[in-house]
């Protein structure tokens, strides 16, 4: 659906030439969820920016949906930008409408609805993104919230196929963050559109992506399924995000059970074995004692998964890789240099 | 024993006072008839706007900078000639308004490009995204977003314009400030001068209430 080839982008300032983007190659299939993350400044706004033109790429190719779009128009580039919705993070709404109006603003813009085509549409989309009973309050009125549905149905009322979110629940407090990203997922699950979005917290790309970028200095560093990087984070900078998410080892409490002696092993789990009883069998079959160290048990999407640093102590902690390995467990060694 | 009322010649300081409305209205007009665009296209050119030039944002600044250098009064006697060209006569009211409006145009045009910068990028940027044209964007995003702060600037010219106007006396142009220079300044009747001052005020003080109340009926914030 949407193909960067070896986008680069580059613009003047005072102090000479800037490099924001270098080198871009990414591939986002129709339908899927897919996220860059990334620190302030690496490049990701710029690169959400190409995708309906708000920002040219200095160099490379960009097609979406088919289409070369990279040295787009006028009428075409218009015609472009009403296929793909936007979301913000100050969700960037008329302040002198009413959500109704804020809603329509896009059909009144290519006129090709009557008004009473439009109001149907409306209300069909405040009704999607919860709203129904709010067509007349005037944005002034709402919670950060309400505003982000109001700016998702606005978003959505050309019928897009591709939803650019930027930083969309950044400026939202964790439980309606946790709303957006729902109501985000249900639109791409029933609609079938394509999201792409930015973010720099990887607890929303956990929740909702199905692949993601990682940018560093103007770079994508690493990309993939969301659940590979997530639990196998290869690049640094990768890990670092992932580490907020995924807090590591307590060194205190590591040092403490040193003394117990035994291997440290990081033990990661995919879908329904999650459900096995995985210690026990382990202390009954091996004969071995666990000590966990740290460890947590969430979903990526919809795919549950178990991840647990623990300390294996007695004489058959070999023995009891093996079996963990043969079980379908990845198993990372931690103390071996 | 004649009041001090009765010293006043109240049919002059009524006709001055409708000749200033008269003024004021006929000027008002037109500035913002032609300061609107103006102030629109100054911000359009400004740094990392629509049309962002930094070159034509320079000119165009310049131009109207200079216009809004000169002093109003030299102004009023510097454009004798055109204003005769345009309204067939250099003084009374046809003959300040030109005047008024080649002073107002430029101060009305920098209040509003003033209150069009307010404007959030980010709401612009949402409506490019839209695939919403320049003027679309103008028209319906830029100006309605604007209207709270172009209401203030429309008050805050309409006051302006009152202290312009009352410069007209150097030129015969009639209303209540060129009765006060006549009769308080000129003929030291400062009882005449008191009264015109007075209206005066009155007259700024509703142009003030009236533009604070059209503010606060279009804010929707």
């Amino acid at each position: 659906m949407i193909e960067f080839k070896n986008i680069g982008k580059t613009y003047p300032t005072k102090a000479g030439q800037v490099t924001a983007l270098d080198g871009i190659d990414l591939h986002i299939a129709a339908g899927e969820v897919f996220g860059m993350v990334g620190a302030s400044g690496a490049g990701k706004s710029t690169l959400l920016r190409l995708i309906n033109l708000l920002e040219r790429p200095t160099q490379g190719e960009l097609w979406v949906d088919g289409d070369n779009i990279t040295a787009l128009r006028g009428t075409g580039l218009r015609q472009l930008r009403s296929k793909i919705g936007m979301i913000f993070q100050h969700f960037n709404l008329l302040y002198a409408k009413t959500v109704a109006q804020n809603v329509a603003f896009p059909l009144t813009l290519n006129r090709a609805l009557s008004a009473g085509q439009i109001a149907e549409r409306v209300s069909e989309l405040l009704a999607r993104v919860g709203l129904a009973g709010l067509a007349h309050a005037y944005p002034a009125q709402l919670s950060g919230g309400q505003k982000q549905r109001v700016g998702i149905a606005r978003a959505l009322a050309n019928l897009p196929k591709i939803l650019l979110c930027d930083e969309a629940t950044s400026a939202l407090d964790p439980h309606t963050t946790q709303d957006i990203l729902s109501l985000l997922a249900q639109i791409n699950h029933e609609l079938g559109i394509t999201i792409v979005l930015i973010t720099h917290e990887m607890d929303v790309v956990r929740r909702v992506c199905d692949r993601v970028a990682v940018l560093d200095g103007g770079r994508v560093v690493e990309s993939g399924a969301v659940a590979d990087l997530f639990l196998h984070p290869q690049h640094p900078v990768t890990r670092r995000f992932v580490q907020e998410a995924l807090p590591e080892i307590d060194p205190l409490i590591d040092a403490a059970l040193q003394q117990h002696g035994g291997r440290t092993l990081r033990l990661t789990v995919r879908g329904d074995p999650v459900h096995q009883p995985l210690l026990s069998q382990l202390s009954r079959d091996a004969g071995v004692d666990c000590r966990l160290l740290s460890g947590r048990i969430d979903r990526i999407k919809n795919l549950p998964y178990s991840q647990l640093v623990l300390s294996l102590s007695g004489d058959n902690a070999d023995r009891a890789i093996e079996q963990l390995r043969a079980a379908n467990v990845h198993v990372e060694l931690l103390d071996t240099p | 024993m004649p009041t001090f009322w009765n010293l006043l010649d109240w049919p002059e300081i009524t006709e001055a006072g409708l000749d200033s409305l008269a003024m004021l209205g006929g000027a008002l007009c037109f500035i913002l008839l032609l300061g609107l665009p103006l102030g629109i296209v100054l911000h359009l050119f400004a740094r990392r706007q629509l049309l962002a030039s930094a070159r034509t944002y320079a000119l165009l600044s310049f131009v109207v900078n200079i216009v809004r250098s000169v002093p109003f009064i030299i102004l009023l006697i510097l454009m004798m000639p055109l204003t005769t060209l345009l309204t067939g006569t250099a003084i009374g009211i046809k003959g300040v308004i030109p005047p008024l409006v080649a002073g107002g145009v430029p101060f009305f045009a920098r209040l509003v490009e003033s209150a069009l910068r307010e404007v959030d990028r980010g709401v612009v940027e949402a409506a490019q995204a839209m695939g919403a044209t320049h003027l679309q964007i103008i028209w319906q995003v830029l100006l309605p977003e604007a209207l709270p702060g172009l209401l203030a600037a429309a008050t805050v010219t309409a006051i302006a314009l009152v202290d312009y106007s009352a410069m007209s006396g150097a030129i015969g142009g009639g209303g209540l400030g060129d009765m006060a220079i006549r009769y308080g300044y000129q003929r030291y009747e400062t009882e005449v001068m008191l009264v015109t001052v007075a209206l005066l005020i009155v007259l700024v003080q509703a142009l003030q209430i009236a533009g604070n109340r059209l503010v606060i009926h279009f804010t929707r914030r």
